[in-house]
């Protein structure tokens, strides 16, 4: 694990003698994909953004003490969950943010709340978060499957998509995508020809690819993410599926996707995200701030913003308590009391069920023709208003929800 | 899982296809580790990771030294050859004469080391490689559209297989090399330089491995892992192809990828492990191989 | 395997040195809790038993077995999923852990030690990697997920395991267990055929040995005590992942026995602490644990065949 921050020692020594009382000392662990398929939507860019919510924060300069440490889950959910363990037991991590892939995000959140820890995930998108595995030390930020479902998933279908097939991801994330997506598309008079899980990594579609050409859905669903998503929609151009007159549907795009795969190719697709850099003043200060640290000057990812957010938002609920109490399930109660406010997502708040409310949009990507300036990509098509961009309460299995 | 209740002859022969073109890196790879343990009786365990240098020599040369993919199939497998007959001269000669199994612990720690080298200065996602301009663009086939550099793999590994294998049984120099395998002492007695055959059949191998490194590029995507991942199938290919057996392996490698796709059509979930079960069944009843000598 | 020539000791250690040897470490065991993070100890241990089951196969009946992944990871699934699903007591759901890996191993070894060598070594990776993709796609291990927040629950149905200390206790007493099996199963007559067969198996056969059934035995005997690791090892973690059944796995405690020194006790042991240790205290290095990983497997292959204890064996002319 890397420690990337001020006075680490000191704090450590600090945090010994102080096991009890309030103190004003916090260590927040960045635990994401630092070198795989999902490293460009978060990993060191989510260290990037939580150093500088601390910063906005000022609570530095009233005398607290805020760190920032980093580790790779590997996209493994064991390797994960030991780091998780560790940095609650051991290194006194008193937050877990980021933690793309929700197989992983899954078991943390198992982990924070038996050691009583707080856990703001903003990569993860499966909506179980804040359904059967929500509990009062998880808050789910940025985004879910639900509002991707809703956004994308709606859309498309009402636009001509009736009939859909499926290649997704197989794990938790790519299953929950599809299964809320299934909702949608059927909810909306669609109907679903067929699936197909793909291993996560895996660097063929072609086999899976003439499956979907094969059930001639007006739809092919990419339940997928990261690398994958790029990779899918590259073999699918190379073999011919929008010339076959099908519809590509990326359920789950980052504007590091697009970068990647270039205007040429990514041009018309539509989807949903929660966050843009383009937006208005606030997004944009915030972006050139966070594009200067990058190694890549990349533009903030969605879930780099939620970090960011989240972040902000855990610190400012310490500071109306007054300390840093170690206590999870204390400060998350706290985080639900507080309205949120930041220039990324507005004004927003956070449910009983830990979801973080907010709207969401639905975007387009840009021609190469229509794009003026570097990561100019997104086209807003239409904003989804907070109140109907996540599942309604009375729809969730959360057992925190007081029916 | 397609919810279709008939399957098509159109899906199937995509399928197949497919699998064709998969087979294509099962033949070719397993080549180079027949060609490795036929000959020198070395079980390369080091072998995906030698792909896996073919394949980023590809990208180095394309990303420093803006060389196209034609130079790279020439110098991936001329680069890691040397690599090869390095690591045969350096480590592997001290073995000879050893249980086979060191020979395979040593070239499977070889292979940790290469991979994880790469992993730490390239990450572990994978690094583009477009298809050459002259091979982009696509086939109509009717029953699939099939893009013209899929048809170029299948095409460029059975013409390497077949001169391949042309080469070690119907030339002189095969003929030597076969023999030095059997009786190292007395064909060193006739004035060959028989441990420089060995180190040559070895980078061989490895120019081989690399060669389909090359050539999986532009479509696997460059990743540190992509040897490992192929490494378990190939030997599977190799074990059930006969392990000193040329000829088996490209058969076998050609007809394990059909397998898979035909698998993939009827029974998908099983596509992964049918060649780990085909090798296990071969093993107990003809452990030699399908097209191997007797042991 | 060509043999790994195993000095028995022309000089052995007395029965009091022994002793004192072995209650050192009892107390450096019971002690452990208070200065390591127990976790840590836990899964060390249970690798420790894994590689000693490993070596129970190599160095003693000669066997290279490269898939014995798939008995750690598989007793791992089914403990997980006992006590998480079926609310098992932890004890019987390793039981019946180590009971599944002993059948796998029943079903495996039948066909496997038919045949010597590289081809045994062959089927056993052919095995492990039909169990690897089972388990990525049976419904109850969850895949790519593993099944994770397994509980332990109460031991007998009184000592809470979620409280660190008793699972520490509860694993030593476990692992310990399983050394002393070994123990009892090298030195004993069984134990001698095996030996006798890795030394010359024609004259072994010759002698009227029914080799196979003695090689099958090893091979249940390895799998059911590696089973009892995986098992345990999921108690600890409290989840079971892909990860344990995965080559890279096998390819580990072949490491891990190499390194420590094949054919000896206390090889196995040392060499699982080690690499336990390496990759805790190397985690912040990424892939340069692989790497050296690597190296480590190169340079025993080429100057420490014998390893570690089995070279401090050669010297002092012990058995340890």
């Amino acid at each position: 694990m890397r420690a990337i921050g001020s006075s680490a020692l000191i704090s450590c020594l600090l945090i010994s003698s102080a096991v009890i009382a309030d103190d004003k000392i916090v260590k927040i662990g960045n635990l994401g994909d630092q070198s795989s398929l999902y490293a460009d939507l978060g990993g060191p860019g989510s260290t990037i953004a939580a150093q500088l919510a601390i910063e906005d924060s000022g609570l530095t300069k009233k005398g607290w003490i805020i760190d920032v440490i980093a580790a790779d889950h590997l996209n493994k959910p064991d390797v994960g969950a030991g780091i998780a363990r560790q940095w609650f037991d051991v290194d006194k991590v008193d937050a877990i943010i980021d933690v793309q892939n929700s197989g992983v995000a899954l078991a943390v959140a198992g982990i924070a709340k038996e050691k009583n820890g707080v856990f703001l995930p903003s990569g993860p998108a499966t909506s179980d978060l804040t359904g059967k595995a929500c509990n009062p030390n998880t808050i789910h930020w940025a985004y879910d499957t639900y509002a991707l479902a809703n956004g994308t998933g709606k859309t498309i279908t009402r636009n001509g998509g009736e009939t859909w097939f499926f290649l997704t991801a197989d794990y938790a994330f790519g299953h929950a995508l599809q299964r809320d997506t299934t909702a949608v598309v059927e909810a909306n008079g669609g109907n679903v020809l067929g699936s197909v899980n793909v291993p996560l990594n895996a660097p063929d579609f072609s086999s899976f690819l003439l499956q979907a050409q094969a059930s001639k859905a007006k739809v092919v669903g990419l339940a997928n993410a990261g690398g994958d998503t790029t990779n899918s929609i590259k073999q699918a151009s190379e073999f011919g599926i929008a010339a076959g007159g099908q519809k590509l549907a990326a359920l789950l795009l980052f504007i590091t996707d697009v970068n990647a795969l270039g205007l040429d190719v990514a041009q018309g697709l539509t989807f949903t995200e929660s966050f843009y850099w383009d937006m208005n003043d606030g997004t944009r200060a915030f972006s050139k701030r966070f594009s200067e640290r990058m190694k890549t000057h990349a533009m903030p990812t969605m879930s780099q913003a939620g970090d960011y957010s989240s972040t902000l938002h855990y610190l400012k609920a310490l500071e109306a308590m007054g300390g840093n109490p170690h206590d999870g399930a204390k400060v998350v109660a706290q985080m639900k009391k507080l309205p949120t406010d930041d220039p990324l997502f507005g004004k927003g708040y956070v449910r009983e069920d830990g979801r973080k409310i907010h709207p969401v949009y639905l975007f387009e990507v840009k021609k190469p023709a229509e794009s003026k300036y570097a990561w100019d990509y997104y086209r807003l098509v239409s904003t989804i208003p907070a109140e109907e961009a996540f599942r309604p309460l009375a729809q969730s299995e959360c057992p925190l929800i007081k029916k | 899982m397609l919810l279709h209740s008939t399957i098509t002859s159109q899906q199937l022969f995509g399928q197949l296809l497919v699998g064709l073109i998969n087979g294509s890196f099962y033949a070719l790879l397993s080549l180079g580790l027949a060609v490795i343990f036929g000959m020198l009786g070395i079980v390369n365990f080091a072998h995906g990771a030698l792909y896996m240098l073919g394949a980023y020599v590809a990208l180095f040369l394309l990303r420093e030294l803006s060389l196209s993919y034609w130079v790279a199939l020439v110098v991936g497998p001329l680069v890691v050859g040397t690599v090869g007959a390095l690591l045969q001269r350096t480590l592997l000669r001290r073995l000879a004469g050893l249980d086979p199994l060191y020979g395979l612990l040593l070239t499977f720690g070889v292979a940790l080391v290469i991979q994880g080298a790469f992993e730490n200065f390239f990450g572990a996602s994978g690094s583009p490689y477009p298809i050459p301009v002259q091979l982009s663009g696509a086939q109509n086939l009717g029953f699939m559209i099939l893009p013209n550099y899929r048809l170029w793999v299948i095409s460029f590994s059975l013409a390497v297989c077949l001169s391949t294998w042309l080469v070690v049984e119907k030339t002189k120099l095969g003929a030597y090399l076969r023999a030095a395998t059997e009786n190292p002492a007395l064909v060193q007695a006739f004035g060959i330089n028989v441990p420089r055959m060995i180190m040559l059949t070895y980078a061989f191998g490895a120019a081989l491995a690399a060669l389909g490194g090359v050539l999986a590029a532009p479509i696997y995507q460059v990743r540190p892992g992509m040897g490992a991942e192929l490494v378990s199938v190939v030997f599977a290919v190799v074990v059930i192809g006969g392990m000193g057996s040329i000829l088996g392996s490209i058969i076998t490698g050609f007809a394990l990828g059909l397998i898979e796709g035909i698998t993939k059509v009827f029974y998908p979930e099983a596509s992964s492990t049918v060649v780990f079960v085909i090798m296990a069944g071969v093993l107990l009843l003809k452990p030699a191989g399908l097209f191997g000598k007797t042991a | 395997m060509a043999a790994s020539q195993v000095v028995r000791g022309t000089f052995a250690p007395g029965k009091a040195v022994v002793s004192a040897v072995l209650a050192l470490i009892a107390l450096v065991l019971m002690l452990a809790p208070l200065v390591i993070y127990p976790v840590f100890v836990m899964q060390a241990l249970c690798f420790a038993l894994f590689a000693c089951a490993f070596n129970l196969l190599l160095g003693y009946a000669g066997l290279l077995s490269f898939g014995h992944a798939m008995f750690l990871g598989s007793a791992g699934y089914i403990c997980a999923h006992g006590v998480k699903e079926w609310g098992l007591e932890p004890l019987a759901a390793v039981l019946i852990g180590a009971g599944a890996a002993a059948a796998i191993g029943l079903f495996a070894g039948v066909l496997a030690v038919r045949r010597q060598g590289i081809y045994f070594a062959m089927i056993t990776v052919a095995f492990s990697q039909m169990i690897y993709f089972y388990c990525l796609q049976a419904q109850f291990t969850h895949g790519e997920d593993g099944i994770t927040n397994a509980q332990p629950g109460k031991l007998l149905g009184i000592v809470n395991l979620s409280d660190s200390t008793n699972m520490y206790y509860f694993v030593v007493a476990g692992t310990v267990f399983g050394f002393w099996m070994i123990y009892r199963t090298v030195n004993s007559p069984f134990g001698d055929v095996l030996k006798a067969i890795r030394e010359n198996e024609p004259r072994a056969i010759s002698l009227g040995y029914r080799v196979d059934q003695y090689k099958l035995a090893a091979f249940v005997i390895s799998a059911a005590l590696a089973g009892l690791a995986g098992g345990l090892k999921a108690l600890v973690a409290q989840n079971a992942s892909l990860t344990d059944v995965s080559f890279s796995t096998s390819g580990e405690v072949v490491l891990m026995t190499l390194l420590g020194g094949m054919g000896t006790l206390s090889g196995p042991v040392v060499g699982a602490f080690l690499i336990v240790f390496m990759k805790f205290f190397l985690s912040g290095l990424g892939q340069w644990v692989t790497v050296i990983q690597g190296l480590i497997f190169v340079i025993c292959v080429l100057l420490f065949p014998r390893g570690i204890v089995g070279g401090l064996e050669r010297l002092a002319k012990w058995s340890l």
